[in-house]
Order: structure tokens, then C-alpha cells, then sequence
């Protein structure tokens, strides 16, 4: 971003948009959301679908009366709960930078453009 | 251990006594509660979002009060007590949904949201038909999740006070007591909602939540206790005691049956599936779940407090399994289903049967009994007034003051029309409740997360992440959405054409499945893209405004 904002806030969302440094933040927002909710939407899909078309599969004994689908099951808890502290460790290490970087640039601007924060709080609204 | 008595059987006046206390200290703690919230409450930002100055933990604790229903907590581990394996299915499909919320909406609609989900999906559109639309599948998701819930709560009540049909309480008959129950929820659900907006509703859940996973956690301790920690023991006998052996660990004995007709094999295991993907992608369309995301300062609180959430709901989730297959256990598949057929009864069951043996016989038995009892109403209590409050503000916010003012209502005005929806909304549920007693009520939870797959899932995504999206596509997908998933069900053996339908004797159907997921998902996603491409509308300069503030945080309320 530069220092000249321009003063239309319409315009200013657009330089913001185009710019390299929310491009790296974007990308690095679905680089990492849009796979992994691929992912986790799949290892899910197969072990609903092993419950219903897998039944010897899923019925094998591992330990004592613990079978194959208690397993899978709680493997499920186990890999939503990684994903979620791993995204919150991405987050807070990958995107949270960029994002305060462009949030407080464009908060620079506001006050460049001497457009206060209370205006901008009537307009957001429409 | 030997089976347990009915719960019926040892209902004495003192576990019955002991319910009715702890719930009515229940309700005088939530409206004491209440009241000091509704001091606090000014502005339409306190009214709709609680002043958005909860914690992540607080959040999340309010999610999972929100969250967690009765059909949760009774309905889950009923499931798991009669059915075994298939019960599991459904708690991991509530507890994976999360990441839908964790990592595509909470943190974007937080920040370029304000008090409702259609603040989003109206934030460059044309405000006046997409609130429509928007406010027409809250109202129709909360409307049919609240009849399910107050239903639910009615049959509960005889059940857990013991009222039996020939015997009366309080001069009641069961079928008074049903309606009175659903009265009294109703009733407080209205105050909590028009007294002590979101932050007393707030508060609610968060008690709420406390309580419920405070009762599970000392429950799945003593089933656990039982079995030395030993899972496989409690796993066999559980087998052992449910009359269905190793079938009963094992998918299919509920879900994906098969049967000797190859259709009918086929049509249930497409109905599994169907209803694994509506559980997941149904959360994050969840109106009274979205507005929860508003009530914290920033969309990084947002965040924390889905991570609680799914700790919470996660953790709740693996007691519910203890729950269930400790019923089946010690209370036994014979036992509960004489009860209730459905499994309601299995917690409070199992609840007694665990006082019974460890908290000092037939009084321990009838302590905790009632303890379980007063969370099932707590648990209700809160999950209504969510609904309520979710569904009201859309009214008042987006219906009221940007449809029919134009975006030119006073904050005053906007909240009174908000208490005063809350009042309607909550008035109609309880009528429609008190009418609908009789019918099933599984399949309006199974409709309401539906349609907030098929109808709000597809437009608040693509209103998010696709610049080209424009209002004839957000019409296209909320409406094409809410009609695929609501005459699909209206056509399904839930509602005619089977033993177990909302009209027996009747058959219209043709559409063989109970969940219509797997059909109407596709359809709301393929009708926003319809929409969106047939119309010439592209107003990039808005979406630029949507993408920044939605990723930075700029300009949020």
C-alpha cells in the first residue's frame, strides 16, 4: 500500500483488494482453509460411507470387544480437534501478521482522510 | 450389576420434589440473571449481541449451550443405548461440522457482520429481497427447530416427574402436564428473550452449559468407575445387555439397514450418507448459531471461542457415549425401551441406576435421578430462548428495519419490534407445539438442518468467497435451497406413507429417503450458481469492500 489513499472509500477497498499485501493474505487464507476443509470433508464422507458399505471392514475386532469402527469413530474426535488447533496455530502465526499489517495501513488512511471512525460506522450499514 | 427398576417405579415424591426444586432454582437463578442483564441492556448492539464483549471462553461455553440440545444430550444417548454403533454416527457429524464454522465462517461474518446472518449475505445485494429471503429461512429453520425442542420437552415431563396416564400430578393428568410444560418453556423462553436479550440469554447458556457437562462428566466417571476404566468391558456388556449382541457395536442396526429387498437396502444406506452430510454442513447455516459469532469484540475472539466450542462439544460428545452404552449396560435395551420407545429415558435412567449403586441406594438413586432431570429442562430452556432470539432479530433487523423502513428505523424502535416479534415468535411456537404434540417431531431437527444446508450454507459461502455472486444468485440459493429441502421432506415416508409418519394412513410419497441432504445441498449450491450467472449484476466494488473487511477486520461493529 501506499501512502496516498484515495478518498472515495469504495476506491480505497479496491487498492486495498488489488494490492500485493492482501493478495499474500488471501492466498495464505485459502491456500490453507479451502484444502483442509477438502480434506477433513472427505476423511469424513469415507467413514460414513465404511458404515455403510464397509460393514465387515468395520466390524473386525482390534482389542477385545473395541472394533475397527469404534476406532474410526473416535478418530474422527481425534483429527477435528488436531485440525482445529492447528488452524488456530496457522492463524495466529500466518495470518493474523498480514491481516493486522492491511487492517492497520487501512486504519492509517482513515485517519489520513480524516474520515473518523464513528462516519464509518454509519455507513458500513448501508 | 442387575438391571434397574423403571424410572417410573421409584419416582418417589422425593426425587419428583427434588426436580421440581432444582429447576425452579434453576429459573430463579436465570432470571435474577435476567433482570441485572436487562439493566445492563441499552442499545440495540447490547439487545442483539450482548454489547459483544463476551470472552472465548464465555463463547464457547454459550455455544455449547446453544448447541447442545435435548435431543443431544436424551436424544444422542438414547440412541446410542438402544441402537449401539449408530448412535456415535450422529454426535461425530454434530462435532465435525464445527470445522465448517471454525474455518469459513465465524471469524469473516463476525467481521463483516453486525447483528444477523442476512447483515452478510446483504452486504452487496440489493438489502430488500435478500433480507427477505435471508429472514424467511431463519424463521422457517428456528420455527421448526423450536416446535422439535418444546415437543420434545412436553413428552419429557411426565417421563421424568413420573406422571403415569392414570395417575395425576398436581391435579394434572400427563396430557395437562404436557401442555403445561409447554407453557412454562415457552412462557420463559419469552422473558429470558425480551427481558435479557442476548446477554441474559447469553448467561443462560452459559449456566446451562456448565450444569449439563458437570451432570455428564460425574455420570460418564461412575459408568466408567464400574467398568475399572476398562472400555472393552463396558463395550461387552453393553452387547450382552441389549438383546443384540455384536450387532450392536457394529454400524447398521439404525442407520443403513439392510434388509432382503435390494432397494430398500440401497435407499437406507443413501439415507445415512444424506444425513451425515446435512448434520455437517447444517451447523454453520444455523441462524441462532451464526449470531452467536457477533457477541464478541473481534473476529480473533471469534475464533477462540469456536476452539472452546469444539472442546466442549467434543468433550460432551465422548460422555454422551459412556451415557448411552452405560444405559445399555446397567439399565439394559428392555428397560428403557419400556420407558420410552424412543430411548428419551436412557440418561435419567442410567442417572438413577448410578445413584442407586454409589450415592447411598434408593435416595442417591432418586437425587441424581433428579439432577439429570432438572438439566434435561435446563438444557431445553436455553436452546429455546437461542431460537427465539435468533429468529426475532431477524425479524426486527432485517425484515422491519431494512425491508419495511428502508434502513430508516430508530435503535429503539428496531428492539421494540424485536421484543415484540420474540413475543409473537414465542406465542406461535407454543400454539403450533401444543398441536403438533402428537406427531413425530424427529423429522423437523432432520428438516431444520437441511435447510440451513441446503438454503443459508450455499449463500452465506459463496456471498464470502466468490466475487461474481450478486442478488438474483442469493435469491436463487436461499430459495431454491429452503423449497428442495422443504417439499422433499413434505414427499418423504417422514411425513406420509409409513407406520412411523406424521400421517400413517395417508401416502403421497415418492421421494424414498427420510433426509433430504443429499438432493436439496446440491441444489441450493447448483441454484446459487444458476442464479448468479443468469443475471448480469457484478458489483465488484462492493464484494472489494466485503473481501477486505471481512479478512482484516477493517470497519467491524
Amino acid at each position: 500500500m501506499t501512502t496516498e489513499v484515495p478518498s472515495s472509500s469504495t476506491e480505497r477497498y479496491r487498492a486495498v483488494q488489488d494490492s500485493e499485501e492482501f493478495g499474500r493474505l488471501r492466498r495464505t487464507v485459502r491456500s490453507f482453509v479451502f484444502p483442509m476443509t477438502v480434506a477433513f470433508f472427505l476423511w469424513y464422507a469415507l467413514y460414513v460411507l465404511l458404515s455403510a458399505y464397509a460393514r465387515g471392514f468395520m466390524s473386525a475386532k482390534i482389542v477385545g470387544n473395541i472394533n475397527v469402527a469404534l476406532i474410526f469413530g473416535l478418530l474422527q474426535f481425534v483429527t477435528t480437534f488436531l485440525i482445529a488447533w492447528y488452524y488456530s496455530r496457522y492463524a495466529a502465526q500466518k495470518i493474523d501478521p498480514l491481516a493486522d499489517k492491511v487492517h492497520a495501513d487501512l486504519t492509517a488512511g482513515d485517519t489520513a482522510t480524516t474520515t473518523t471512525a464513528a462516519t464509518d460506522d454509519k455507513k458500513s450499514e448501508d | 450389576m442387575e438391571p434397574h427398576f423403571l424410572a417410573a417405579e421409584v419416582s418417589t415424591s422425593t426425587s419428583r420434589g427434588l426436580t421440581i426444586t432444582l429447576f425452579l432454582v434453576f429459573v430463579a437463578v436465570t432470571l435474577a440473571i435476567t433482570i441485572w442483564a436487562s439493566r445492563q441492556t441499552k442499545t440495540a448492539t447490547d439487545f442483539y449481541a450482548g454489547g459483544r464483549q463476551f470472552s472465548g471462553f464465555q463463547n464457547g461455553m454459550a455455544i455449547g449451550g446453544d448447541y447442545m440440545s435435548a435431543a443431544s444430550f436424551l436424544g444422542i444417548a438414547g440412541l446410542i443405548a438402544l441402537y449401539g454403533y449408530d448412535g456415535f454416527l450422529y454426535s461425530i457429524g454434530f462435532l465435525v461440522a464445527w470445522l465448517v464454522a471454525l474455518l469459513l465462517v465465524a471469524e469473516y461474518l463476525r467481521n463483516a457482520g453486525r447483528y444477523t446472518m442476512a447483515d452478510v449475505l446483504a452486504f452487496r445485494m440489493r438489502q430488500r429481497p435478500v433480507r427477505t429471503a435471508a429472514s424467511a429461512s431463519t424463521i422457517v429453520v428456528s420455527i421448526f427447530y423450536l416446535i422439535a425442542q418444546m415437543v420434545g420437552a412436553g413428552a419429557l415431563v411426565s417421563l421424568l416427574l413420573g406422571i403415569k396416564p392414570d395417575t395425576t400430578f398436581l391435579g394434572m393428568d400427563a396430557d395437562t402436564a404436557k401442555v403445561a410444560t409447554i407453557i412454562l418453556v415457552g412462557a420463559l423462553m419469552i422473558i429470558y428473550v425480551i427481558v435479557g436479550g442476548m446477554k441474559g440469554t447469553t448467561y443462560v447458556q452459559i449456566v446451562k452449559a456448565f450444569m449439563l457437562m458437570t451432570g455428564a462428566l460425574l455420570m460418564t466417571i461412575l459408568v466408567l468407575a464400574h467398568y475399572k476404566f476398562n472400555l472393552s468391558q463396558l463395550l461387552g456388556d453393553a452387547a450382552a445387555q441389549s438383546g443384540k449382541g455384536d450387532a450392536f457395536l457394529e454400524p447398521g442396526l439404525r442407520y443403513g439397514v439392510e434388509s432382503a429387498s435390494a432397494s430398500a437396502t440401497f435407499y437406507s444406506k443413501m439415507d445415512l450418507l444424506s444425513l451425515g452430510i446435512a448434520l455437517v454442513l447444517g451447523t454453520a447455516g444455523l441462524p441462532h448459531i451464526l449470531t452467536r459469532f457477533y457477541t464478541v469484540p473481534t473476529s480473533k475472539i471469534a475464533r477462540k471461542s469456536v476452539l472452546w466450542a469444539i472442546g466442549i462439544i467434543g468433550t460432551f460428545y465422548l460422555f454422551t457415549l459412556a451415557l448411552g452404552f452405560g444405559a445399555a449396560a446397567l439399565v439394559g435395551g428392555a428397560n428403557i425401551t419400556a420407558q420410552d420407545k424412543a430411548g428419551n429415558t436412557a440418561a435419567p435412567q442410567l442417572a438413577q441406576a448410578l445413584g442407586v449403586d454409589y450415592l447411598g441406594g434408593e435416595t442417591g438413586g432418586a437425587v441424581l435421578l433428579a439432577v439429570i432431570a432438572a438439566v434435561a429442562f435446563a438444557t431445553i430452556l436455553a436452546v429455546v430462548a437461542g431460537l427465539t432470539l435468533a429468529s426475532s432479530s431477524s425479524v426486527a433487523h432485517d425484515f422491519y428495519a431494512n425491508v419495511m423502513r428502508r434502513g430508516e428505523a430508530s435503535e429503539r424502535d428496531e428492539v421494540r419490534v424485536a421484543r415484540i416479534s420474540a413475543l409473537v415468535i414465542g406465542a406461535v411456537a407454543i400454539a403450533l407445539s401444543i398441536f403438533a404434540q402428537s406427531l413425530n417431531v424427529a423429522f423437523l431437527v432432520a428438516l431444520a438442518f437441511a435447510v440451513a444446508a441446503s438454503a443459508n450454507l450455499p449463500a452465506i459461502l459463496y456471498s464470502l468467497f466468490w466475487r461474481r455472486f450478486n442478488t438474483s444468485g442469493a435469491l436463487w440459493s436461499i430459495y431454491g435451497g429452503l423449497t428442495a429441502a422443504v417439499v422433499l421432506v413434505f414427499f418423504s415416508p417422514v411425513v406420509s406413507g409409513s407406520a412411523t409418519a406424521m400421517f400413517p394412513d395417508s401416502d403421497w410419497h415418492f421421494f424414498p429417503l427420510s433426509n433430504p441432504g443429499i438432493i436439496s445441498i446440491p441444489i441450493g449450491f447448483l441454484c446459487g450458481w444458476i442464479g448468479t450467472v443468469i443475471s448480469k449484476e457484478d458489483d465488484s466494488a462492493k464484494y472489494a469492500e466485503l473481501e477486505v473487511r471481512s479478512l482484516t477486520g477493517h470497519g467491524a461493529h
